[in-house]
């Protein structure tokens, strides 16, 4: 095992994918010679030649779309937005056609979307969202917000390996911040399995990308008030692991559904219901979200801090849950 | 700046360069009668409350059987609620098309989508979605597969007028004439998007005009002329498959019909219909048979009987289809990975 940076995890199990199956090629907008806005395709055009690493025009539609129209004949594309915000251009493509053209007609449609996705560095209003719960709401898409370089490597070979529309999001502000050990050789890590990021039993966080590291933080300050915090790290949204959690909140008894995405509509609150509905007689608090604000992700650092949850927030969020 | 505007195809000699013969002509005539047929069957289904929802048909625009017969074995394409013609050509059953119309298992959507929106990956056919033109830039992907592939396989993309106002379209032919990819675009101009008229959809005189700005050919014919129709898509096709880049067809009929049969079309003036329905595609080319083929009254008997044949085995058929089973309304929302091992996908 190698130490590598969430960056380079995404990119290993890229050429590796490309490496081992002719069919996966990657386009998007300056993913050739420039190695992608964030350098996860560097090199890959000199490796696999332009044929395979497409420069597209802006037009993420098209790139969408065009993926649609690759897999249906056989190819299995991975296209590039240039951050996830943009993929709202491409949105009508995505739910009208590559989430329902299974259903309608029985054609699998293969494709992964990397949305490069998440805040923290003043990227402002278009430059920081997480949209993942828009896509969740969506019969037909499967959304993947890795947090570890390790998940990342395994879960974009899934993404890759699966036969629908996959939604991989990469929260950017892990890209070349955090590292970890990574197996050199190619691995698939399951859809639908959540991760134990760190055991406990008083209260449990339910969460996924950045915001692991985030609670991770929390909790241990929290360890110091002798509050033990089990972190459940989702992976993926669609599918989600409903077992998982709720055994860990059986355990633990409270719960805190944490994420950057904001809160009306968010992902968290189908979390939050889902144990409402069928695990309310284990708990001994009412579940809790914590997540920004509804709106816009703002500009300036000092209104950034106060969107983003930070470890304050959520140690606050947790001892609240412990005393109650 | 005008484009090409094709001329009609007058002699037999004219077609066989085009490479049909007699048998491939009357075969389309066929077609024609099927298209139109099924549609006129489908109507008085709809009104007699066997078809749920609503209901389109293409009058009018049956020439598209022109298009599909001018495509390769091993081509593709995503043809739209005005191109029975193209479903029927390149061999989706009658039969399946009233048991689509009527929401039964055995229609291409097996019940879970309605009306026009059908294909069969089989035949090369992707089925639509109601966002026009959402199915165009998919085309513009299934040619860069080719491209990437080398294959000499070509993707035909259709789209209405009024469609070809959204940035689908735009995205779709810019990104396919950067990469030169083997995709002929064919715009049905039916000169109504619902109750739009052409000169409130776009402000150029010819929607073909804009292939020029895409940097390939673009093309005006007469889409009631179904041996034009079928002369200048085989034309655009081969041309593609030899590396040529797309072709953008522009072919101009009249919407016979409401945009759906709710729609009684008031605001198209009584004059226009009149007009367009002495060019009509169907008799048009019945004349030109009988004309320049010598087609006989006994081949064209036999040809009539045999699609009303058609048609009524095809209803009989539909009806005895099953209904879905409720119990399987999920099934479907993902693809398993067995699914992906066709021939389609290796």
């Amino acid at each position: 095992m190698a130490e590598k940076t969430y960056l380079q995890a995404i990119s290993d199990s890229l050429r590796l994918e490309m490496r081992r199956d002719q069919r996966v090629f990657v386009l998007g907008e300056d993913v050739g010679l420039y190695g992608g806005a964030f350098k996860v395709t560097q090199g890959f055009q000199e490796e696999f030649g332009a044929s395979r690493v497409l420069d597209m025009p802006l037009s993420e539609t098209a790139i969408v779309a065009g993926a649609t129209g690759a897999a249906l004949m056989g190819m299995r594309p991975v296209a590039e937005m240039q951050f996830a915000d943009f993929v709202s251009c491409a949105w009508d493509h995505l739910v009208t056609v590559a989430a329902k053209q299974h259903y309608r007609t029985g054609t699998p449609i293969p494709i992964v979307l990397r949305l490069p996705s998440g805040g923290g560095f003043s990227g402002g209003p278009f430059h920081s969202q997480n949209p993942e719960s828009s896509f969740a709401h969506i019969p037909g898409l499967k959304v993947v917000c890795p947090a570890t370089p390790e998940d990342a490597k395994g879960l974009l070979a899934t993404a890759i390996e699966d036969p629908n529309p996959v939604l991989f999001f990469e929260h950017k502000h892990l890209y070349r911040r955090i590292r970890g050990e990574v197996p050199e050789d190619r691995y698939t890590t399951p859809f639908g399995k959540a991760r134990v990021h760190r055991q406990g039993d008083d209260v449990t966080v339910i969460t996924w990308g950045a915001m692991v590291y985030t609670a991770d933080e929390a909790a241990a300050k929290l360890e110091e008030e002798d509050v033990s915090v089990e972190i459940l790290d989702l992976r993926t949204l669609i599918p989600w692991d409903r077992e998982a959690v709720l055994e860990s909140v059986e355990r633990c008894s409270k719960v805190l559904v944490l994420h950057e995405d904001t809160k009306t509509g968010g992902f968290g609150g189908e979390i939050a219901a889902t144990i409402a509905e069928e695990a309310f007689e284990q708990l001994d608090a009412p579940v809790r979200r914590l997540a920004a604000p509804d709106s816009p992700v703002p500009f300036a650092p000092s209104l950034e801090k106060a969107y983003i949850p930070q470890v304050e927030d959520v140690a606050a969020a947790l001892r609240d849950l412990a005393a109650y | 700046m005008a484009v090409r505007e094709a001329e009609p195809v007058e002699t037999l000699q004219q077609v066989k360069e085009a490479g049909l013969d007699r048998e491939d002509l009357l075969g389309m005539y066929r077609n024609m009668l099927i298209t139109r047929a099924v549609e006129e069957r489908g109507h008085i289904l709809y009104k007699q409350g066997k078809i749920p929802g609503s209901f389109y048909t293409g009058r009018g625009n049956e020439a598209s059987v022109g298009v599909g017969t001018a495509m390769g074995p091993n081509d593709v394409g995503t043809p739209l609620q005005r191109d029975m013609g193209v479903h029927i050509t390149r061999g989706i059953e009658p039969w399946r098309i009233f048991a689509q119309y009527m929401g039964r298992e055995d229609g291409p959507t097996r019940g879970r989508d309605g009306n026009v929106h059908m294909g069969d990956a089989r035949l090369g056919l992707h089925t639509m979605v109601s966002h026009l033109p959402a199915m165009l830039p998919v085309g513009v992907g299934m040619a860069l597969a080719f491209k990437i592939r080398d294959e000499r396989r070509v993707a035909v993309a259709w789209c209405g007028e009024g469609a070809a106002a959204r940035g689908d379209a735009h995205e779709g032919m810019n990104l396919a004439g950067v990469r030169r990819l083997p995709v002929v675009f064919v715009i049905d101009n039916n000169q109504w998007a619902y109750s739009t008229p052409a000169h409130l959809e776009y402000a150029v005189d010819h929607l073909a005009d804009r292939a020029a700005a895409y940097g390939f050919d673009g093309v005006v014919v007469d889409g009631t002329d179904v041996l034009a129709v079928y002369r200048e898509a085989k034309h655009a096709i081969e041309k593609a498959r030899e590396g040529g880049g797309p072709t953008l067809i522009e072919s101009v009929t009249l919407r016979m019909e409401g945009h759906a049969v709710h729609d009684d079309a008031f605001y198209v003036p009584k004059e226009l219909f009149e007009e367009w329905a002495r060019r009509d595609p169907i008799e048009r080319f019945r004349t030109w048979l009988r004309d320049n083929a010598e087609m006989t009254d006994d081949e064209e008997d036999e040809i009539t009987a045999g699609v009303k044949r058609l048609l009524n085995e095809a209803i009989q058929r539909a009806e005895q289809s099953p209904v879905p089973d409720p119990a399987t309304v999920i099934d479907g929302v993902f693809a398993s990975p067995d699914e992906l091992e066709t021939p389609h996908h290796r």
